[in-house]
C-alpha cells in the first residue's frame, strides 16, 4: 500500500498522527502526476511549486494543533474554478492565457482548511461535453482502459481521482458532468442539490443547471468534501440559506425503513445488458440490507433531453456572451471594426461544440422562436420536477443507471452530437429537477469497463443519499477495485 | 428542413460568431437534426403550466447594500488584452 493508495480519511488519520507530512505526501502525488499524466492528460495545469508552499503551511497547521478535515490533502479542481494567481481556461482556446484574480467560493472554502492545490484539470470545453473529447487541450483518458473517454464534462476529475493523481477533486455537474464521469471511472460522485454548493467564481454554462460537487474513492470521502463546501454564500444569490447536516455521523450503515424507488422508465430499451444486470444487482443487494425497493413512474422522462438541451444551450449562448475580446482572453487581430473583433474572436476562440450549443441557444431566444422552444422547455422543466416530487412522497430516494452504457471508445460518438447527448438521459432529469444526486461504483461489465450506481435524493437531503450510498458501499467491494496505472 | 442556411447566417450575427462557409454547411444540417429531435416538446400539453427558470423556489435575495472592497484596477486589468491608463481599451466606435 503506498501513500496514493490511501483515502482522504485514511490520509487524515496517518497526517495527524504525524507518520507522515503534507508536503511528503504532496511530493509523493506531485511525483505520480508527472509519471501519469503524459498517458492520461489528466491535468491542464499542475502547481509544483504553489503545491510545495501550501503543503508546507498544512505541516505548520497540524504541528500546531490546528488541523481540519482538509489540511494537508492534495486536492485538484476541474479548471472551471477560478484559483487565485493560477491560468484558468475552462478547456478554451479563449482562455488560453487568463489567469484568475480571485478564487471561487468553492476553492476559498477548501483552501481555508488549508488542502493542498495539485493542479487544474482537464474537460470538456466550458463543461459542454459527454466525454472530454471537447478540450482545447486534448482529450483526457479512462485510467482503467486509455483507449475509452473517461466521460465528461469533468473527465479530469473523475480520471484522476481514479489514477490515484489526487486524494479527491471537484467538478460541476449541468447534466450529469460529475456523475457519468464518475461512473466511467469507477469512482464516487456527487451532485449536491441545486444551491447547496456556491457556484461563486466557476465559470458559468447554464446557470439554473449548474452545481459544484466532489469526486472521491470512497462515499466517506464524498462526505468530507461537501461538508467543506456545502452553505450559503452572500456572493451567490443562489445558494440557499438552509442548515447543512454533518454528513459523516449520518453514515451509519442504518437502512431500515428505507424506501428505495426503481423508476420504469429508466429501464427501457437503449440500456446495457451488462448495466442493467449490475443495477439490479444493486438494487438486490439493498433488499437484503433491509430497504424495501418500490417500483415508480416518471413519466416525463423521455422528454428531458430535448429539454435540457434547449435551456442549457439558451442560458450558455447568452453566459458565453462575455467572451468578446475586451477584459480578458483572446483578441482576434488585424480585424475591421468592433464587432468584427467581437465576431472574429470569439470564431478563432471556441471550439465546435461550443459554438454549435450557442448557435442552438441564440436561435432558441430569438425572436418570433422564444415562445415555442425556450418557454416551452420551461414548461416541460416544470413537469419533469413535479415528477421527481411525486416519486419523493412515496420514497427516500431513487436507484438508476447513470449511464445507458459503459465508457465508450475515443471517437466513437465525436461525429453524431445527438447520439452523445442522449448519453446523458438518466442524468440530465436530475438537474432540471434540481435535486442531488450521486453515483458509486457497482460492477464492470463482461468486457472490463466501470459501471455506476446512481442514487437520486430528496433536495437538500444530501445526508439521507450519503447515508444510503455507504450502507451499499459497506456491502459491496467495487470501490477498493483500482485502475492498473 | 426546420432550419435554413439563411436562418444559421442570421443567428451568427446575431451570436457575434463569425462561421466559415464549411461551418455553416455543417451546422445547417446539425441543427436541422437537433430542432428536429426537440420537436418532440410540443406534443405535450402544457396549458396551464407554470414555467420553471428556476429549480429551487426562491424570491428575491436581498442583502444590505454596504461598499465593499473589490479589485484594483490593477487586478481588474491583469488579463486585458489592450489597456489605457484604468480603462480597456478597443477599437474606435465611432468614426
Amino acid at each position: 500500500m503506498t501513500v496514493y493508495d490511501l483515502t482522504l480519511a485514511e490520509l487524515r488519520a496517518k497526517l495527524d498522527k504525524r507518520e507522515i507530512s503534507a508536503v511528503e505526501v504532496t511530493k509523493t502525488y506531485l511525483d505520480r502526476i508527472a509519471a501519469t499524466n503524459p498517458a492520461l492528460n489528466t491535468f491542464i495545469t499542475i502547481c509544483n511549486e504553489t503545491a510545495l508552499a501550501e503543503a508546507q503551511a498544512a505541516d505548520q497547521a497540524i504541528a500546531a494543533g490546528k488541523a481540519q478535515a482538509l489540511t494537508g490533502l492534495p486536492i485538484a479542481a476541474k479548471d472551471i474554478f477560478n484559483t487565485a494567481g493560477l491560468r484558468t481556461t475552462c478547456a478554451s482556446r479563449i482562455l488560453d492565457n487568463y489567469v484568475s484574480p480571485y478564487d471561487a467560493t468553492a476553492i476559498a472554502r477548501i483552501k481555508e482548511q488549508k488542502a493542498v492545490i495539485v493542479g487544474k484539470l482537464n474537460m470538456d470545453e466550458f463543461a459542454m461535453g459527454s466525454s472530454n473529447e471537447n478540450s482545447a487541450f486534448g482529450p483526457a483518458r479512462n485510467p482503467w482502459n486509455q483507449d475509452l473517454v473517461p466521460g465528461g464534462s469533468s473527465g479530469g476529475s473523475a480520471a484522476s481521482v481514479a489514477a490515484r493523481q489526487a486524494v479527491a477533486s471537484l467538478g460541476t455537474d449541468t447534466g450529469g458532468s460529475i456523475r457519468q464521469p464518475a461512473a466511467h471511472c469507477s469512482v464516487v460522485g456527487l451532485k449536491p442539490t441545486y444551491g447547496r454548493v456556491s457556484r461563486y467564481g466557476v465559470i458559468a454554462y447554464a446557470s439554473s443547471l449548474d452545481q459544484v460537487g466532489p469526486v472521491t474513492r470512497d462515499v466517506r470521502d464524498c462526505a468530507l468534501m461537501l461538508q467543506a463546501i456545502a452553505g450559503y454564500d452572500p456572493a451567490d444569490s443562489t445558494s440557499v440559506n438552509t442548515p447543512v447536516a454533518d454528513y459523516q455521523s449520518n453514515l451509519t450503515g442504518d437502512l431500515k425503513g428505507l424506501k428505495i424507488g426503481l423508476p420504469k422508465e429508466y429501464f427501457v430499451e437503449g440500456l446495457d445488458d451488462d448495466v442493467r444486470k449490475a443495477v439490479e444487482l444493486a438494487a438486490d443487494k439493498y433488499r437484503e440490507l433491509g430497504a424495501e425497493i418500490i417500483e415508480v413512474s416518471l413519466p416525463h422522462t423521455s422528454y428531458a433531453v430535448a429539454c435540457y438541451y434547449l435551456i442549457a444551450t439558451a442560458e450558455a449562448s447568452s453566459n458565453l456572451a462575455r467572451y468578446d475580446g475586451v477584459r480578458y482572453g483572446l483578441r482576434a487581430e488585424n480585424t475591421e471594426n468592433l464587432v468584427d473583433m467581437y465576431m472574429q474572436t470569439r470564431a478563432a476562440g471556441f471550439g465546435s461544440e461550443v459554438k454549435r450549443r450557442i448557435m442552438l441557444g441564440t436561435y432558441a431566444l430569438s425572436s418570433g422562436y422564444y415562445d415555442a422552444y425556450y418557454l416551452k422547455a420551461q414548461k416541460v422543466r416544470t413537469l419533469i420536477r413535479q415528477d421527481f416530487l411525486n416519486a419523493f412522497e412515496s420514497v427516500d430516494a431513487l436507484l438508476t443507471p447513470v449511464a445507458p452504457t459503459p465508457a465508450f471508445a475515443l471517437g466513437e460518438k465525436v461525429n453524431d452530437p445527438l447520439q452523445m447527448y442522449l448519453s446523458d438521459i438518466y442524468t440530465i432529469p436530475v438537474n432540471l429537477a434540481g435535486t442531488c444526486a450521486m453515483s458509486l461504483p457497482c460492477g464492470f461489465s463482461t468486457d472490463e469497463r466501470p459501471i455506476g450506481l446512481q442514487l437520486i435524493g430528496k433536495p437538500f437531503d444530501e445526508a439521507t443519499l450519503l447515508r444510503t450510498a455507504h450502507a451499499y458501499e459497506q456491502a459491496t467491494d467495487w470501490h477498493k477495485k483500482q485502475a492498473n496505472i | 428542413m426546420k432550419i435554413t442556411r439563411t436562418e444559421v447566417e442570421h443567428v451568427s450575427r446575431l451570436a457575434r460568431l463569425a462561421l466559415s462557409t464549411e461551418e455553416l454547411d455543417s451546422l445547417t444540417g446539425e441543427m436541422d437534426a437537433i430542432l428536429g429531435y426537440v420537436e418532440q416538446l410540443a406534443t405535450l400539453d402544457t396549458e396551464g403550466i407554470v414555467p420553471t427558470a428556476h429549480a429551487v423556489p426562491m424570491e428575491n435575495a436581498f442583502r444590505p447594500d454596504e461598499a465593499k472592497d473589490g479589485f484594483t484596477p490593477e487586478q481588474a486589468l491583469s488579463n486585458a488584452p489592450d489597456a489605457a491608463e484604468s480603462a480597456f481599451r478597443v477599437r474606435r466606435v465611432i468614426e
